[in-house]
């Protein structure tokens, strides 16, 4: 496959509000059609983009926090993510939703090659990154050097997992609790959980 | 390894270095999503297994040319314009209009 590294190559400035690009003014004029014709309106757009805004990386945190205080929240949430999470108040999309563990031999990576399933409904907005062609293509065949670009060095002992997602399964990545954190509250540790260790392109949190 | 199912299906395939770089969502992005998202809600498509499945008929040149959005936006065109929801000759004239809205602001 050639130069197929495009996802991201034009990145419009947040504050100019239509790209001229063809696929953009589509996907502009399509939505002034729909709203001209009543099928939603302005109002009802503004609500699912805040909605959709309100979602971020610190539910994942709230939920890793839990599992790492409370050994039978981390068995339900293995067992069945989707009901563990929502026991936490969250509505997620009806899909499955898988959290796979980190351990000491073992680093779960997630990705979806085919498009770009990414639990939006709990984290927020996927990164670029996670959406780019090379990304996708490279990680289910070489994680270890795709890793390795993310300041991840795996050593040969520690077994990778990559999962792909899909439109009906998605999955969040369960980060290791870091040393020295036994007697941290709940909120203290959520803090430590970034994006990226929630989908596994970071492994070691860090301690502030 | 098994020929790719088309341009979508990029699993395996080569690809150079990741851009690690973090981007904003412009707001027509936000826009585009909230409308893939009340299309559904409001019936306009059956699921989202309907706009991938759009995704997934682009040219490889246009998918490879298309930001993440874009795809999105081509792909629900199509849709809807299949759907007989929209018609194709408004949807042409009003991508004019907002052309020529857009070549009228950026001449001001």
């Amino acid at each position: 496959m050639t130069d197929h590294d495009h996802d991201h190559s034009r990145t419009f400035q947040p504050d100019h509000a239509e790209p001229t690009s063809d696929g953009a003014r589509i996907g502009l004029a399509l939505r002034e059609l729909l709203i001209e014709a009543g099928h939603y309106t302005a109002g009802e757009e503004q609500s699912v983009i805040e909605a959709m805004q309100g979602a971020s990386p610190e539910n994942g945190g709230r939920i890793v926090a839990k599992a790492w205080n409370d050994a039978e929240y981390k068995e339900r949430l293995l067992a069945n993510g989707a009901e563990a999470i929502k026991e936490l108040g969250y509505e997620l999309e009806p899909y499955e939703f898988t959290v796979m563990e980190n351990t000491a031999d073992t680093h779960n990576v997630i990705v979806c090659t085919l498009c770009s399933c990414y639990p939006r409904a709990l984290l927020g907005m996927s990164p670029a990154w996670y959406k780019s062609s090379s990304y996708r293509a490279r990680v289910v065949r070489e994680p270890r050097s795709v890793l390795a670009e993310f300041g991840v060095e795996l050593s040969d002992d520690v077994s990778v997992r990559v999962h792909d997602s899909t439109a009906e399964l998605r999955y969040m990545v369960l980060p290791q609790r870091p040393a020295g954190t036994d007697d941290w509250s709940e909120a203290q540790l959520a803090k430590l959980v970034t994006r990226n260790s929630l989908v596994g392109t970071e492994r070691d949190l860090k301690i502030a | 390894m098994s020929e790719p199912w088309g341009p979508h299906d990029l699993g395996g395939q080569d690809g150079g270095p990741i851009d690690l770089a973090e981007h904003d969502t412009a707001y027509w992005e936000w826009q585009i999503d909230a409308m893939v998202r009340l299309a559904l809600k409001k019936g306009l498509i059956s699921d989202f297994a309907e706009l991938r499945d759009g995704i997934e008929q682009l040219t490889p040149d246009d998918y490879a040319r298309c930001t993440y959005y874009e795809r999105w936006a081509k792909s629900l065109a199509y849709a809807l314009v299949s759907r007989g929801v929209i018609d194709e000759k408004r949807l042409n004239e009003k991508i004019a209009a907002v052309k020529a809205r857009q070549d009228a602001e950026g001449a001001a």
